[in-house]
């Protein structure tokens, strides 16, 4: 994993947008466009970078982070896809009921957790579902660049398939695509067969999928270094609780629908994140004193630390018993 | 006995592991002179890898001590070399055939393992992935930072450069793109003040 961009801030710098257009992509998927308030370009990304888009939801203010989809040349817009989740916390129920083209957001610069290795002779892409986004934007940087890259892309339906049709007849040779409901499946083990020296693969889609690829890639040899994978977690509800941050010298509590993060910050303590899923490392806080048990939900701190019982990334960790102290 | 352990360095000075099997799906070992031995503790481990493994072997200066026993390991293939210049065509034909799955093992002098580890990375494998392990000579490939000479198996600090002659000190900072330890000249303030030459690690 990268090393975290170190900030002193919490969270990327802003931009502010406004919603240029909204597009129903299917009956779960939606487009977003923004372009800028201020009439500037936007900051150009590198493929596989995300933003947080900020929402004001009846006061009650949701961080959600979004891979970009755009095309990373094109710095008149950015452009994300929010698959719309029933069950969520209500982060993308918000995004598709409530936001109108024309409303102004605030969304932040682009952050990287999930770059395109520019050494690699060949980018073998495998997506599930909603995780094609990322791999929008680094079609279009490889096509630019005139890389060679194939995507193998698994959806539930037809209908559900995302960009599935614009991929296949723009790129049909290199586009893959495989339906659930056809009992299709990616051959994972013949495609890692046989790709020639040099050639990394991407994952991006549920954990199973992501855990799947490391697994299956590593027993046919793989470096870990050719394996990449991006996973966002969205924070799980659980059993509130009290933490007592001593550096700012308040006792909190967590609530059953908010992370701790979220509760921090809530509380008018500014602490440090980027991703708010997980992965970014940019959120880790040090435990002064715990009497309980930890949910660790994290893919930042390895198994010694999550059993060391001294860190913990409150973006989507928990905590269950008696005393929480941490250092913030 | 073949093992060496180098002394604490600077960060730029190469670091060697023990070779340890790997699941792959070919694999691919290198070595010179002692390095044989590192190959046979392999194959103690998993001697089930060999079966898919090509070893390219050059003996140096212990001839036919570890040919035989080399053989016995029942490698897919088996190449015996004169010079590491004269194998090299070899390894790369090897890694511009090879897929993902391959498995890099580098073992015997710096010279061999900096040099065929570079091939490797050309190939497009990260050199974190490749293994290496550190046998026989402690002998350095050093490159005259003056007329960029390199001059094969230095013993001695300082020595004398085989292309422009000048006197060079031996430093520990490595350059991995040309698989070469740095030569600086020794006398530049006060040319003839060499200091007697003394053997590496002695």
């Amino acid at each position: 994993m990268s090393a975290a961009p170190q900030k002193a801030k919490a969270g990327a710098e802003k931009i502010e947008v406004e919603v240029s257009a909204i597009v129903p992509l299917n009956d779960l998927v939606t487009r977003f466009e923004f372009t800028r308030r201020d009439g500037q370009p936007f900051p150009p990304f590198s493929a596989g970078a995300h933003t947080v888009v900020e929402m004001n939801d009846d006061g009650r203010t949701r961080l959600n982070p979004y891979s970009l989809m755009s095309d990373p040349a094109d710095p008149s817009k950015y452009a994300i896809s929010v698959r719309r989740d029933d069950e969520g916390r209500g982060g993308s129920l918000f995004m598709h009921q409530k936001v109108k083209v024309g409303d102004p957001m605030t969304i932040s610069y682009p952050v990287n957790l999930f770059p395109l290795d520019l050494r690699g002779r060949k980018h073998v892409f495998l997506a599930g579902g909603i995780g094609i986004t990322p791999f929008m934007a680094m079609i279009a940087h490889l096509e630019r660049m005139g890389g060679a890259w194939e995507l193998h892309y698994a959806c539930r339906s037809e209908a559900l398939g995302t960009y599935a049709d614009e991929l296949t007849s723009r790129h049909p040779n290199k586009v893959h695509v495989y339906y659930d409901d056809k009992k299709q499946a990616i051959a994972l083990e013949d495609l890692l067969d046989g790709q020639p020296l040099g050639t990394h693969v991407y994952v991006c889609g549920p954990q199973g999928m992501i855990q799947w690829v490391h697994k299956t890639a590593a027993a046919h040899g793989w470096p870990d270094e050719n394996v990449h994978s991006e996973e966002f977690l969205a924070p799980q509800p659980g059993k509130p609780f009290e933490v007592r941050l001593c550096k700012s010298d308040i006792t909190i509590q967590v609530g059953e629908h908010e992370s701790l993060l979220e509760a921090i910050e809530r509380c008018g303590v500014e602490a440090p994140f980027l991703c708010r899923g997980g992965a970014c490392g940019q959120c880790e806080t040090d435990v002064v004193e715990a009497d309980g048990e930890f949910i660790h939900r994290d893919h930042w701190l390895d198994d010694d630390e999550h059993a060391s019982g001294k860190k913990i990334m409150p973006c989507v960790s928990r905590f269950v018993g008696k005393t929480l102290v941490l250092d913030r | 006995m073949s093992k060496f352990q180098f002394p604490e360095s600077i960060r730029s000075r190469p670091v060697y592991g023990t070779l340890e099997p790997r699941p792959g799906k070919a694999h691919l070992m290198i070595a010179d002179a002692e390095g044989a031995e590192a190959l046979l503790d392999l194959a103690a481990l998993d001697a089930s890898i060999f079966r898919a493994a090509h070893i390219i072997y050059i003996p140096k200066a212990t001839g036919e001590t570890y040919v035989d026993r080399l053989k016995a390991l029942e490698p897919a293939q088996f190449y015996v070399g004169p010079t590491y210049e004269a194998s090299v065509q070899r390894i790369r034909r090897v890694l511009s055939d090879a897929h993902m799955g391959l498995q890099v093992y580098l073992t015997g002098t710096e010279g061999l393992m900096g040099q065929a580890q570079n091939e490797a990375m050309t190939a497009g494998i990260p050199h974190s992935a490749i293994q290496t392990e550190h046998r026989g000579s402690v002998a350095r490939r050093m490159q005259c930072v003056h007329c960029k000479g390199i001059t094969e198996d230095v013993m001695t600090d300082p020595f004398v450069c085989s292309h422009c002659g000048l006197n060079l000190f031996v430093r520990d900072h490595y350059s991995r793109r040309l698989a070469a330890f740095q030569g600086v000249r020794v006398d530049a303030e006060d040319p003839g003040n060499v200091p007697e030459p003394v053997e590496l690690y002695k």
